[in-house]
């Protein structure tokens, strides 16, 4: 008669599949379990795609790797959960995934209200717009009466409705739930428009039938700083993820990459020394071993590395740095210094 | 002879009737079925305009026009600017993962193992003459999704790996939906019959309860049902416990098919003659032994087209779970789309024309059993 | 039962209260009550705990607060500064909207399919029956996809369209667009005249049944219905001195490339997922229907039939007279849980950027996380909706059943 409660009994008979966390810390709990869950999207080429064996590549898959690497030294050491917009972050919080790596803009309300920390910025991104070039238009400021495409849940369909009511262009917003079916419907001629972070429009537009029919606009109408996102109140597991990205970065600027890390270590810079553990013990700070950086750096590579191999210039998106170049090169990336 | 004019004789043959109507062979028929009248003669010219207009286009697309064979999207654009047809030669690329998803490929030989025990299994359960009934059920109800389980899992007994782990993450197309599709059958039989019973007891609570459950899953759509499992749930549960995502989808089709079952369910029993009640008490009986032993045997063979076709429904309704984004046939079909090698004009249509097929045949062959034991059980009791 | 446990001696034998029926059954609602009790405090408290630690609001206020979004089809006033609560009402109403129009259409087309499988015309059977297995065999979702994206493909770009209707409809890829009403004052009028035109509609049915019981004399009550529903309207709009005017949708060729086409917020417009939403559900649900009606007709004796032809009765007005009016007896519980089947299959339109309750709900809750509150209104939502439309269909059957001496 209470059959209500067969499902909970249910749940618990097949009890493998679900998990208990006995409350220890997220670093202690990815040792015992020996590897990462790691939240991904649901396919956006050059951030995190699976291909048809199933593998996944990408910038955001990268970092995750590149976090198992530290820990483990192992870069395989990790597996991977796509997540729609709408779930991802209800899977982080209940623990379903130790850190979500899914091109995820960095808002106030979502580092402040959801009990969630971004660890950094991995990819400074920016809203765009793509159009067919036989419009004709080459301003997003000419395109009073569009029609729009984008995905629901996002704070793009946000800024698109601010960007058109301050410039006072009426429009129309058709909003899907799943990316492919943007780009389906964008490509069937339903919009004028399809707008998402311009990254996204560089890695859809290769799902086009004819991709050299269309133009991203060059206007750029909101920031949207994407990075990995952990569980509030961890400390030790934010600084694992805050540091491995800060170590992509300081060994892109130290010249470090995953062909020379071994010759580096005998390197005479200070700063390399403390970065592969040759000299200090600032991995046991973070609870990792010394080598951590190292360990990032020999199995999955430097930023410019991952960021070449993904969605460089010689990649299908052909994305150049811009603003994601090295401070010192005019970029926006910059890293806090190791020591 | 003065009345002799009353008499006629006829003096030659009559003027021979041309041949009746033929009423037999394929003219007869014809004339009988499709041209009878004016109106008809019309709506039989409709009929096959509109047949035509539907079969030819599709049998120009899905077989004349269609590439049997290539290795990537070269082979199946559009040549010199005509139509496309299906890109089949897409579907066969793809054909493992539309069977198995992400499984490990090397590992898939265990999906076969779970779908050949399936059907070895569902087969002889399906036949009515054939024996062993209950060791049989048993063996499907019970057995089968715990060797599933462990199988499609996988198993490591104090450390030594049996069968490597594949998480379910890795799972997708037919075997998801079957998984989905079974296991919500399965697991609300049992759930479905209790509040069957639930609904009919006299207990006031209990009666009251059972009502409630059923009417609030029936009166819903699966679509929230399946936001509130993958979006709810984790907020039910305490804290560091989460289930994986697959079980939470399974839970939430198992709780709604069950309001479904339970009227299936209570239909049967009420089609049971209170006779058969009242014989049982008679015996002395108590409330278990009567239902197991003298109710329930009558009433659920009754629902077994009732069974049938809630599976056919859930079936189908399994497409649903690719909107909170798990990849069942249609989902992973759907996600093919986006790999470039592939991209196609025909690519979109070839691949829900192929969902359409697979759905078809699943789905058309149950219904046809559904009608099948309808009427072979249709005699036993009519009276 | 404990009445006959008495044993013969006569000393009514007080049987164990384990046995009795009466407190075993007060147990087992005990014990249910107590389970469910205590799975809803723990599921609470659980709820409770986990919405503070991971610091989600809680409670009914975002309603009120801008949302922000725009929402392509709208029945009552919203812009992106209405707010939440506004914004799922606008949901509602589109659920709504494709939940009456896909019920009319559905129950047209499945009652054409029904009796057409009943057809003696051999390939109008065959159709009907092709039809009937094709559609009820595969997914709905699937089906919608296909609506949908060859609806896209197979009509006119926004730039270009077809005009039908002495050029008064145009359909491309924007959408269906016509004429829009707009009513200035005075225009009251013709709502009270449409709304008396009915009434005596009624009363003259009623009225001719009356006269048709008693002298068999028939009365036209469908061409007088007409006239006073369609007729008395029409009076008032010239007496009050046409106060409703046709706003045209406004097709622009020249200017700016994108401002080409149909000029937004003009005229009427059905947008393309609404189409291929509403045309998906209800071929589908029609499928069901045409099988529902096809039992029901099936259900009526045939000596229905052959009495009728008896009294000279041809095959139309034999269908409509004597089997349709008694197979609805048979047909009208199922047909409504077909009904209740298409308005939760309508929130389907999330996957095709329909803005129903679901699809814009979908939307509030990712902005908000109040996932509770949102889940809430979907199932208060359809819950209502299957409700009325139930109390709905039993008033309606329950003046068709059969009333007996």
């Amino acid at each position: 008669m209470s059959k209500k409660i067969l499902p909970l009994v249910l749940g618990a008979a097949m009890g493998v599949a679900a998990t208990t966390a006995a409350g220890a810390t997220t670093l202690e709990d990815v040792k015992a379990k020996g590897f990462i869950q790691c939240g991904v999207s649901q396919g956006l080429p050059g951030f995190s795609n699976p291909d048809a064996q199933g593998n996944w590549t990408g910038l955001d898959v990268d970092l995750c790797r590149a976090m198992a690497a530290a820990v483990f030294g192992d870069a395989s050491a990790v597996k991977f959960t796509p997540l729609s917009a709408k779930e991802r972050f209800t899977a982080l919080q209940s623990g379903e995934v130790d850190v979500l790596s899914r091109n995820t803009t960095w808002t106030m309300s979502r580092d402040t209200q959801l009990g969630l920390n971004f660890a950094g910025v991995n990819y400074y991104d920016g809203q765009g717009f793509m159009v067919r070039k036989d419009l004709g238009v080459t301003s997003a400021l000419e395109l009073s009466g569009a029609s729009v495409c984008t995905n629901t849940g996002t704070t793009t369909e946000l800024n698109v409705a601010d960007y058109f009511r301050a410039n006072n262009m009426p429009y129309e917003i058709v909003a899907f739930e799943k990316a492919d079916e943007v780009v389906a419907a964008y490509d069937a001629g339903r919009c004028d428009v399809y707008t998402t972070d311009a990254s996204g429009l560089y890695a859809q537009r290769l799902k086009l039938t004819n991709p050299g029919d269309h133009m991203v606009l060059p206007e750029i109408i909101s920031k949207e700083p994407l990075g990995p996102v952990v569980r509030q109140g961890d400390d030790e597991w934010f600084n694992v993820a805050k540091w491995t990205l800060n170590a992509m970065i300081n060994a892109e600027e130290l010249g470090v990459t995953s062909e020379n890390v071994d010759n580096m270590k005998s390197s005479d810079n200070p700063s390399v020394k403390r970065m592969l553990g040759v000299e200090g013990a600032f991995g046991e700070g973070i609870g990792l071993s010394n080598d951590w950086a190292y360990n990032i750096i020999k199995n999955v590579g430097n930023y410019e590395e991952t960021f070449n191999a993904n969605v460089g210039p010689d990649t299908p998106l052909g994305i150049s740095r811009g603003v994601n170049a090295l401070w010192s090169n005019g970029g926006f990336l910059y890293a806090p210094p190791i020591r | 002879m003065a009345n002799s004019d009353t008499f006629q004789i006829r003096t030659e043959e009559a003027p021979l009737l041309p041949a009746p109507v033929s009423t037999t062979g394929v003219i007869g028929w014809m004339r009988k079925n499709l041209f009878s009248s004016i109106s008809n003669t019309i709506l039989t010219i409709i009929g096959i305009w509109l047949a035509y207009s539907i079969i030819a286009p599709f049998i120009q697309f899905a077989f004349v026009d269609a590439v049997w064979t290539g290795e990537n999207r070269e082979a199946c654009l559009p040549q010199d600017g005509g139509h496309s047809g299906a890109c089949w030669a897409y579907v066969e690329a793809y054909f493992p993962q539309f069977i198995y998803g992400r499984y490990p490929t090397d590992q898939t030989w265990r999906v076969d193992i779970v779908f050949a025990l399936f059907a070895l299994l569902l087969v002889p359960l399906a036949i009515p003459s054939a024996p062993f009934k209950r060791t049989n059920a048993i063996l499907f109800l019970v057995v089968l999704p715990i060797v599933s389980y462990f199988l499609l899992t996988g198993l490591v007994i104090g450390g030594a790996v049996v069968l490597p782990i594949v998480e379910t993450a890795v799972w997708g197309g037919l075997l998801v939906t079957m998984v989905i599709a079974v296991t919500g059958i399965v697991a609300s039989l049992p759930l479905g019959i209790a509040l069957a019973l639930g609904r009919r007891s006299k207990m006031p609570i209990i009666k009251l309860v059972s009502i409630i459950f059923i009417e609030f899953w029936r009166g819903v759509p699966l679509i929230t049902v399946l936001f509130m499992s993958s979006v709810m749930l984790p907020l039910f549960l305490p804290e560091g416990v989460t289930f994986d995502k697959l079980l939470r989808v399974l839970i939430g089709v198992t709780l709604f098919s069950a309001a479904y079952m339970a009227e299936v369910v209570r239909g049967g029993l009420q089609a049971i003659p209170k006779g058969q009640y009242e014989g049982a008490m008679a015996l002395g009986l108590r409330f278990w032994p009567m239902m197991y032993l003298i109710i329930l045997p009558q009433a659920l063979k009754l629902v077994i087209p009732g069974i049938v076709n809630t599976f056919i429904g859930l079936f189908k309704d399994t497409t649903l779970v690719l909107i909170v984004g798990m990849f069942d046939l249609l989902g992973q079909i759907q996600s093919s789309f986006t790999d470039p090698t592939w991209s196609t004009p025909s690519q979109g249509h070839t691949g829900y024309l192929f969902a359409a097929i697979v759905f078809f045949v699943f789905c058309f062959g149950m219904s046809r059993y559904s009608i099948f034991m309808e009427k072979k059980l249709h005699t036993g009791h009519k009276r | 039962m404990s009445v006959m446990e008495q044993d013969s001696a006569g000393a009514p034998a007080r049987a164990s209260l384990v046995n009795d029926p009466k407190y075993r059954g007060y147990f087992y609602q005990l014990l249910l009550v107590v389970l469910l009790v205590t799975l809803g405090y723990v599921i609470v408290t659980n709820t409770i705990a986990n919405l503070e630690r991971q610091n989600i609001a809680s409670g009914w206020g975002f309603l009120e607060n801008t949302a922000g979004f725009g929402i392509i089809q709208s029945l009552a006033p919203y812009s992106e500064t209405s707010s939440y609560g506004q914004a799922i009402f606008v949901g509602f109403l589109n659920t709504v909207l494709v939940a009456v129009v896909g019920i009319f259409f559905a129950t047209i087309i499945g009652f054409i399919v029904g009796i057409a499988r009943l057809s003696n015309n051999w390939v109008i059977s065959r159709i009907a029956y092709c039809y009937v297995e094709l559609i009820r065999n595969v997914p709905l979702l699937l089906q919608i996809f296909f609506w949908y994206f060859a609806v896209l493909r197979a009509v006119p770009q926004k730039r270009e369209k077809w005009s039908f209707f002495f050029d008064t409809f145009h359909l491309n890829i924007a959408g269906l667009r016509g004429p829009k009403p707009i009513w200035e004052p005075g225009a009251e009028f013709i709502g009270y005249a449409l709304i008396i035109g009915i009434v005596a509609t009624i009363a003259v049915s009623r009225w001719a049944r009356k006269k048709q019981d008693a002298t068999g004399e028939q009365f036209p009550v469908f061409w007088t219905g007409l006239g006073l529903i369609v007729g008395l309207p029409i009076i008032t709009y010239f007496v009050t001195g046409m106060p409703m005017t046709l706003e045209h949708p406004n097709f622009v060729e020249e200017g700016p490339i994108l401002r080409r086409g149909f000029e937004l917020g003009v005229g009427f417009n059905l947008i393309p997922e609404f189409l291929a939403l509403t045309a998906a559900l209800a071929i589908y649900t029609a499928a069901f229907i045409a099988e529902i009606v096809r039992a029901g007709i099936q259900a009526v004796s045939h000596g229905q039939t052959e009495a009728a032809n008896a009294l000279g009765l041809r095959q139309g007005p034999t269908l409509r007279l004597v089997i349709i009016p008694q197979a609805m007896r048979v047909i009208i519980p199922p047909l409504t849980s077909q009904y209740l089947n298409l308005t939760k299959n309508s929130s389907l339109a999330v996957a095709i950027a329909f803005p129903d309750l679901v699809s814009v709900g979908g939307t509030v809750l990712n902005q908000t996380g109040q996932a509770i509150e949102i889940i809430g209104i979907w199932m208060a939502v359809y819950l209502s909706l299957s409700l009325i439309t139930s109390a709905f269909m039993n008033w309606y059957n329950q003046r068709m059943a059969l009333v007996e001496r």
